[in-house]
């Protein structure tokens, strides 16, 4: 049974559709990455998942419940950080988890226990007596991560949990959301902007652009579609005729103008390079630098939809 | 990158609907422990309606016990600082702070039935009502103020205090939850000014002329103040106490009427 199925799932705020006819499926005990760039329709898919928004059309099941018809039987199935870390700073982080397990109807000994599993889990075992508001970025993330968790849930809703978080953090996070994976084998859906973030954790990825899945494979898959390898070449001048003078170039599958750069697709990139080289400089186009590597799901998403997802650098 | 400990595995631990009382408890448990460290909610009221009630009875006493003799301001103006104190007493503005800082989500991402969280919220108001007309009651009985209908009398003053505190409640958590707005929710209090002004809040009904004798018969917080007056002043009068929880009742309904049609309106905009 897969953990979650949309089909022609649709949410609209006045008459624009933030999601628009979204078919899903998402197999039980696997990372689902869910990449596409701000506004894309993300997080309101996810909200209407984790039941905080009705659909406006077409069906949602979560955990073996229709989120619509039965969003109390999805509640108790599923666990969720929402982008925005939803906590009390005047608690304490030991006073945001016992409530939260009263809620999902844990007796009194399960919520005392949860709670130092849970502190250990997340590596704050030490700061739940003191004041959320004491809390650095990531501890908050992390121990919104820990009230998700707190009734053990089969489905896990991350959403973009990574934003605004240090690299070191960041990683940390990776590495719990692996590890509920692999050792509790929890279902994972996961937003992010994020390329590596995505690459690094999905087993497999579903990209929307405005309200649209418009691809879903695993990463390799995925970047396949751009083909085997991509040649970066930094010109000056025209990348107009930079381009003209690539295109038709055996080997090269295709070519995009970025600015001052070109993103060449090649089969095979090292056999490739040399030739585009030459080509450039037959055609009087000064070549700063030219990289070849293998592709991103920046690559992908350019490929699809003709933009770039616009995020940060993971550094 | 610091090295974390194996994830523990928790088979025995498996999530149900935990039932409306557990969520009542486990709403309004938080919003009390909140509460102290909240002190701006608690203290402004306590002083609020300690200085009236000082400061009333310190202007009115000579003129009004010199005209009618056994007359006890003191005990009339008792339930006037009591409403003055917890009139507005709410988690409602605490309520805005969770929607904006997305606790409000967190809670409805449970499996807690809607209404509970708001109705905690209530519950816990009600706890803190009573226990702020406990500082004005001890003054009063300083000040030489009794119960005419003992120590039960007393008992149901406290509850009549926090039942209206309650009704009146209500109108807050509208519009915290209509509007998200922390400041929309602090001006909530004003709306009380009428209710307390165009009453008997200084002199008894039957001395008040003109229209605003005409007004007082329509404010619900006349007939408040007579039930809790005869607490103080008249002994069991059954009256006045029925017409105290009537008025309580009305303005209750329409305020829970509103704040629950607000919670509908933000559950449905998610």
């Amino acid at each position: 049974m897969p953990a979650i199925t949309t089909e022609r799932l649709v949410r609209a705020f006045d008459e624009r559709n933030a999601v628009d006819g979204l078919d899903l499926e998402v197999h039980e005990g696997e990372i689902y990455g869910f990449l596409g760039p701000n506004g894309a329709g993300k997080s309101t898919t996810v909200r209407m998942l984790c039941t905080l928004l009705s659909p406006t059309a077409g069906t949602a099941v979560v955990a073996g419940h229709d989120v619509a018809r039965h969003p109390e039987q999805v509640r108790l199935r599923i666990g969720v950080a929402l982008q925005d870390v939803a906590l009390d700073p005047k608690q304490t982080g030991a006073e945001l988890l016992r409530p939260q397990g009263r809620l999902y109807g844990l007796g009194r000994a399960d919520i005392e226990s949860r709670v130092v599993e849970l502190g250990r889990l997340v590596d704050i075992g030490d700061a739940l007596g003191r004041p959320i508001g004491t809390y650095s970025g990531g501890m908050r993330r992390r121990l919104d991560l820990a009230a998700a968790l707190v009734h053990n849930p089969q489905v896990l809703f991350l959403d973009e949990p990574t934003t605004g978080l240090d690299p070191v953090s960041r990683a940390r996070v990776w590495e719990e959301v692996r590890r509920l994976n692999d050792e509790l084998g929890m279902t994972v859906f996961l937003t992010t902007q994020y390329l590596e973030e995505a690459d690094e954790l999905a087993d497999r990825v579903g990209i929307i652009d405005a309200g649209r899945l418009v691809a879903e494979g695993t990463p390799e898959e995925l970047k396949r579609k751009v083909g085997d390898d991509v040649i970066i070449a930094r010109v000056d001048g025209d990348p107009a005729s930079a381009r003209a003078a690539v295109t038709g170039v055996f080997g090269v599958q295709g070519v995009e103008a970025r600015g001052s750069e070109l993103v060449i697709t090649a089969d095979n990139g090292s056999a490739t390079v040399g030739p585009v080289a030459v080509a450039l400089d037959n055609a009087g186009v000064r070549v700063r630098d030219l990289t070849l590597r293998t592709p991103t799901l920046d690559d992908v998403f350019l490929e699809l939809t003709g933009t770039h997802i616009e995020t940060e650098e993971i550094q | 990158m610091t090295v974390l400990a194996p994830t523990p595995p928790a088979p025995g631990i498996t999530a149900r609907p935990a039932g409306v009382v557990h969520d009542l408890l486990a709403i309004a448990g938080r919003a009390l422990r909140a509460v102290p460290r909240d002190v701006e909610v608690i203290v402004p009221p306590i002083f609020i309606a300690l200085f009236f009630f000082l400061v009333n009875v310190a202007t009115l006493q000579k003129v009004v016990e010199g005209t009618v003799g056994t007359f006890d301001i003191k005990a009339f103006q008792m339930p006037t600082a009591i409403l003055i104190g917890v009139t507005g007493v709410s988690r409602a503005p605490a309520l805005v702070l969770d929607v904006q800082n997305g606790y409000f989500d967190r809670l409805l991402l449970t499996p807690v039935r809607r209404t509970a969280i708001l109705v905690g919220h209530m519950c816990a108001d009600v706890v803190v009502s009573c226990a702020l007309t406990i500082p004005i009651i001890v003054i009063g009985f300083i000040m030489g103020v009794r119960f005419e209908t003992g120590p039960l009398g007393l008992l149901l003053f406290i509850a009549m205090a926090g039942l209206w505190s309650l009704a009146f409640a209500g109108f807050g958590y509208a519009i915290a939850l209509k509007t998200g707005n922390p400041a929309a929710v602090n001006t909530s209090f004003l709306l009380f000014f009428p209710f307390l002004f165009l009453t008997s809040s200084y002199v008894p009904r039957s001395q008040l002329t003109g229209w605003l004798h005409t007004v007082s018969a329509w404010n619900p917080v006349t007939y408040l103040l007579e039930g809790l007056r005869a607490h103080t002043m008249n002994g069991w009068q059954w009256g006045d106490l029925g017409q105290a929880f009537l008025a309580i009742a009305i303005v209750g309904a329409i305020s829970f009427s509103l704040c629950f049609a607000a919670l509908r309106g933000r559950l449905k905009r998610g």
